[in-house]
């Protein structure tokens, strides 16, 4: 997986509204990546539902948080309705996985992306980047809050 | 900026809401009145009759009732009723409209009126989201998560986990 220290890889990729997002366009703020394998897969859900309520804490920081899997814009689109939450997701559909893959968190033998995070500053340097030991486990929200007030102290 | 960095579950405050006889391991639980697998959790716990802490976890895009149904909760702990509250609700999740929650209200006897004011008011409100920072800060992620003896169990406890907190006496059981 990608390291801290690391300059992140450009990527540009729909989000659900089919509008393009890329990594030099959110230069500037602190960006919170969050990979996850699928949409509409029980324990997404609880993490997106649960991140959902840290966004106004993440506003105030300034960082912004983005959902990353290798499902469809139309699908993102689906998955954010159903779960009722605002928190943008990136379709990294096609080539299927290239951005998990380029920053090192595609599970190739599955064909999704593991669950991690990664936490890029505003130059676009990685500070920060976690992977679960399993599918299953959702890191904590208070992870992200730890890698941001390191990033802010170094 | 509310500190959202991580701490372990803050140990029993004035504020908590403590039941089951002392002695034996101390359940600290998060949980969501709307939550099917809590209800499930709560009553294997009664059942153990372990002794725990209730702590808050309302998550709104998963469950759009939880922070109103958490909010009447300790609207009623204001007169003294809190877990009569706790139990009316889990007991009935299907029936979780303002209606039903003045008919609990009205069953426990409480002043409606001033329990209609509290359960809206900024300093329940405030008390339900202290739970939440606090489940946030220790690691919560989906509810149930019990804390025993400070290692985190997400979901709904497994027989390994139900036979530590009876001393193995869950396993002599028919």
């Amino acid at each position: 997986m990608i390291e801290p220290g690391t300059r992140a890889p450009e990527f540009a990729l729909a989000d659900q509204d089919g509008n393009e997002v890329t990594l030099a366009s959110l230069r500037g703020e602190t960006l919170v990546l969050v990979f996850y394998p699928l949409d509409f897969s029980p324990v997404c859900t609880d993490q997106l539902n649960v991140y959902q309520e840290i966004l106004p804490e993440l506003e105030r920081a300034r960082a912004r948080l983005y959902g990353v899997s290798v499902d469809s814009a139309f699908a993102h689109k689906a998955f954010q309705r159903e779960l009722g939450i605002s928190i943008p997701l990136l379709a990294d559909f096609h080539p299927k996985g290239d951005v998990a893959r380029r920053f090192g968190v595609f599970n190739a033998e599955r064909g999704v992306s593991r669950r991690a995070l990664v936490m890029i500053d505003p130059e676009g340097i990685v500070r920060w980047s976690h992977i679960s030991p399993s599918p299953l486990q959702i890191p904590g929200a208070n992870l992200i809050f730890d890698a941001l007030e390191q990033a802010a102290a170094a | 900026m509310a500190d959202l960095r991580s701490a372990p579950p803050p140990a029993i405050g004035e504020l908590d809401h403590v039941r089951g006889p002392p002695g034996g391991p101390l359940v600290i639980e998060y949980a969501d009145y709307e939550c099917p697998y809590c209800a499930q959790t709560d009553l294997l716990l009664i059942e153990l009759s372990a002794r725990r802490v209730f702590r808050h976890f309302p998550v709104p895009s998963k469950h759009p009732r939880a922070r109103v149904l958490a909010a009447a909760a300790e609207a009623a702990a204001l007169q003294g009723r809190f877990w009569e509250m706790h139990d009316a609700l889990f007991a009935d999740q299907g029936r979780i409209d303002d209606p039903h929650l003045w008919e609990r209200a009205r069953r426990l006897t409480l002043d409606l009126g001033r329990f209609e004011r509290d359960r809206r008011s900024e300093r329940v409100a405030e008390r339900v989201a202290g739970d939440f920072r606090s489940g946030l800060r220790a690691g919560v992620v989906t509810t149930p998560t019990l804390f025993v003896e400070g290692a985190l169990h997400a979901g709904v406890p497994g027989p390994e986990l139900l036979e530590r907190l009876t001393g193995g006496a869950a396993s002599a059981r028919p």
